[in-house]
């Protein structure tokens, strides 16, 4: 990768300096340059409009707020009952609530989203760009932060008069912890995993 | 013969009856065809002789004598469409297939949920490329053609692609996977264009369906060979496999080659996505095996529920593939995997790619259990399920990860091709 990083403004510099020109480069402008001069600058506001992405961090999430009683209103207000169940246990779509005992391991419990999820951020990404099914993407944020709030409660994971915004969601601790592997760093013509039975 | 007959098969073949056919609605070949008119009868036009309609001018199609489908996959599952007209998974006739490439219109179809398929106007749809570079960029389809182009044959296939004793046909068991001419930018040259900052380490990729489906990938990959693709076999990518635009991400799990691609952002750690959160895995050697490919074979001719006919000279062939690398060797066994013989390798490999092999077969008619192995250019070489199984020390038939092992087909004394695995 290091072949790939962009001249830094020293380099640049140096290089204007070795050329003899005059140093017109600001630090803003001494980075890569394009090749070929195709495709349209982009602002930041067309990239809010578009990037649905939440990371772990939430540095992404719009301002808003909601709270797990809040959310099981929105659970029947917005349908996810019909698909999801009462209390998410479950029907056409799958179970949301878990059944299991919290004294298991989180690796020997059902495979829900928002118990499994290393992260909340993900479960409040997914709701908002997934659901609910034929109207995906309408959910306003608050809307989204109180399904993610009614979700996490109905599997034990906040307390009843939690209170979920940009803020605290990040913070919220999922059950399953650092308990997952890391894919190992990927690397041109490696094979997969040594000592496979290959 | 008598007089009536000759008079009706002669009105068959003349064009009044097919002009008259054609007036009625009534296509052609569904009038009845009198077989004793075989080549080799005698008579001149032996065949009835079709009329060409605009349509097959403008845009072909295949032999109605042709009539291999795709189905739903896995067997038994729901119908693709539902009667919402949404699409699940759906597998190719790879039984069927001959030659090295997928027919666009046969290809396999995957959606990381239930789906429509949007219907997309190319001069609408953008690219934006964001995150850690120095210059997001959106690029309109025009704007990517402007750049210099590759084209690669690349299979896709999806994880889903499990073979197990309980499967009849070779579609059933491998049919989710695929290969094409994908034709397109590479992303490094996008990214590039764009000025890569040096603590890019990840990137996600989303396409512009409801679900919006995002999936997290290493940089390392995007500046070695992923494709933002826009052609097909030579043809704009087909509407299934993600029309105007898809990203080809050469020998990954089918679910990273995102269709409807409208987005890339260019990050510094694994984002853990709603798509990443289904790659999640307790233990390391099984997240290991997960997006990178391993290599794979297997036998589609004689395979499973076909028939021989009877003893005597076979070419036994199949495909062989791997996201390691081209494809090296292939070797065939014909008496249960005791011995391996070379087989024929029908194009020079291509990096992440099926190849089709070969092996010429004489059967005595005796029963035996046939089946193929590859190893890729890197050197992994297709292990047998029993070797999969010793690995993660679980019984046969319930390994993690995905399943490449070798897939053996009985041949039964009447000739008859069953499941090995059963």
């Amino acid at each position: 990768m290091g072949s790939l990083r962009p001249v830094g403004a020293l380099g640049l510099a140096a290089i204007a300096l070795l050329l003899g020109g005059p140093v017109l480069v600001s630090p803003a402008l001494a980075q890569s340059a394009p090749t070929y001069g195709l495709g349209r600058a982009t602002s930041a506001e067309e990239i809010r409009a578009r990037d649905i992405n939440v990371g772990h961090t939430g540095e992404e999430l719009p301002p808003g707020h909601g709270t797990p009683k809040e959310g099981a209103k929105v659970f029947e207000l917005q349908g996810c009952i019909v698909c999801h169940g009462a209390e998410a246990v479950g029907g056409v779509g799958p179970r949301l609530n878990s059944k299991t005992s919290q004294d298991l391991p989180i690796w020997k419990r059902e495979r829900i989203l928002p118990l499994r999820s290393p992260f909340a951020t993900t479960v409040w990404d997914y709701i908002r760009r997934g659901m609910p099914i034929g109207r995906e993407g309408t959910l306003t944020p608050d809307e989204v932060y109180a399904l993610t709030a009614y979700l996490l409660f109905l599997n034990k994971i906040i307390p009843e008069d939690t209170v979920l915004d940009e803020k605290s969601l990040p913070n919220v601790k999922m059950p399953i912890g650092d308990h997952y592997a890391r894919l190992p760093e990927w690397k041109p013509n490696t094979p997969r995993l040594q000592g496979y039975p290959y | 013969m008598g007089s009536k007959r000759t008079s009706r098969r002669d009105l068959l073949r003349s064009g009044v009856a097919l002009a008259g056919g054609v007036a009625l609605g009534v296509p052609v070949h569904a009038q009845e065809h009198d077989h004793s008119m075989a080549p080799g009868s005698g008579s001149e036009n032996a065949y009835p002789m079709n009329p060409y309609t605009k349509e097959m001018i403008a845009y072909g199609e295949r032999s109605h004598f042709v009539t291999s489908v795709r189905i739903p996959h896995p067997m038994g599952s729901k119908a693709s469409p539902d009667e919402f007209g949404k699409v699940f998974h759906v597998a190719s006739p790879i039984q069927d297939q001959v030659g090295n490439i997928t027919p666009s219109s046969l290809h396999y179809i995957a959606t990381t949920r239930q789906s429509f398929l949007p219907d997309i106007d190319p001069k609408l749809h953008t690219l934006m490329i964001h995150g850690l570079v120095d210059r997001p960029l959106t690029f309109t389809m025009e704007d990517l053609k402007r750049f210099p182009s590759v084209s690669r044959l690349h299979f896709l296939e999806c994880a889903g692609n499990r073979h197990t004793a309980k499967h009849r046909t070779v579609q059933e068991s491998h049919g989710m996977t695929s290969c094409s001419e994908w034709t397109g930018v590479l992303l490094s040259t996008l990214l590039k264009e764009c000025g890569l900052k040096g603590s890019a380490t990840w990137f996600v990729a989303e396409g512009a369906e409801e679900v919006k489906g995002a999936s997290s990938m290493p940089i390392a990959k995007a500046m070695d060979d992923i494709i933002i693709a826009y052609g097909q076999n030579g043809e704009p990518l087909r509407p299934q496999q993600g029309f105007p635009l898809r990203i080809i991400v050469p020998g990954f799990e089918g679910i990273l080659n995102t269709k409807f691609l409208r987005r890339i952002k260019v990050v510094d750690r694994y984002y853990m996505n709603y798509s990443d959160y289904g790659h999640l895995r307790e233990k390391d050697e099984e997240a290991a095996l997960g997006y990178q490919i391993g290599p794979k074979s297997v036998i589609t001719y004689p395979s499973g529920t076909q028939q021989l006919p009877g003893k005597g000279t076979y070419e036994i062939s199949g495909l062989a593939w791997s996201g390691g690398g081209a494809i090296k060797t292939v070797e065939v066994s014909t008496d249960g995997g005791k011995k391996w013989n070379p087989a024929e390798l029908k194009m020079t490999p291509q990096r992440m790619a099926h190849v089709r092999f070969a092996y010429q077969w004489n059967w005595d008619g005796t029963e035996t259990a046939i089946m193929s192995r590859c190893t890729d250019e890197i050197g992994q070489q297709q292990p047998t399920l029993e070797q999969v199984a010793k690995f993660f020390n679980k019984p046969v038939g319930n390994v993690p990860g995905l399943n490449n092992s070798v897939m053996p087909w009985k041949i039964a004394k009447d000739g008859k091709v069953t499941n090995g695995l059963a």
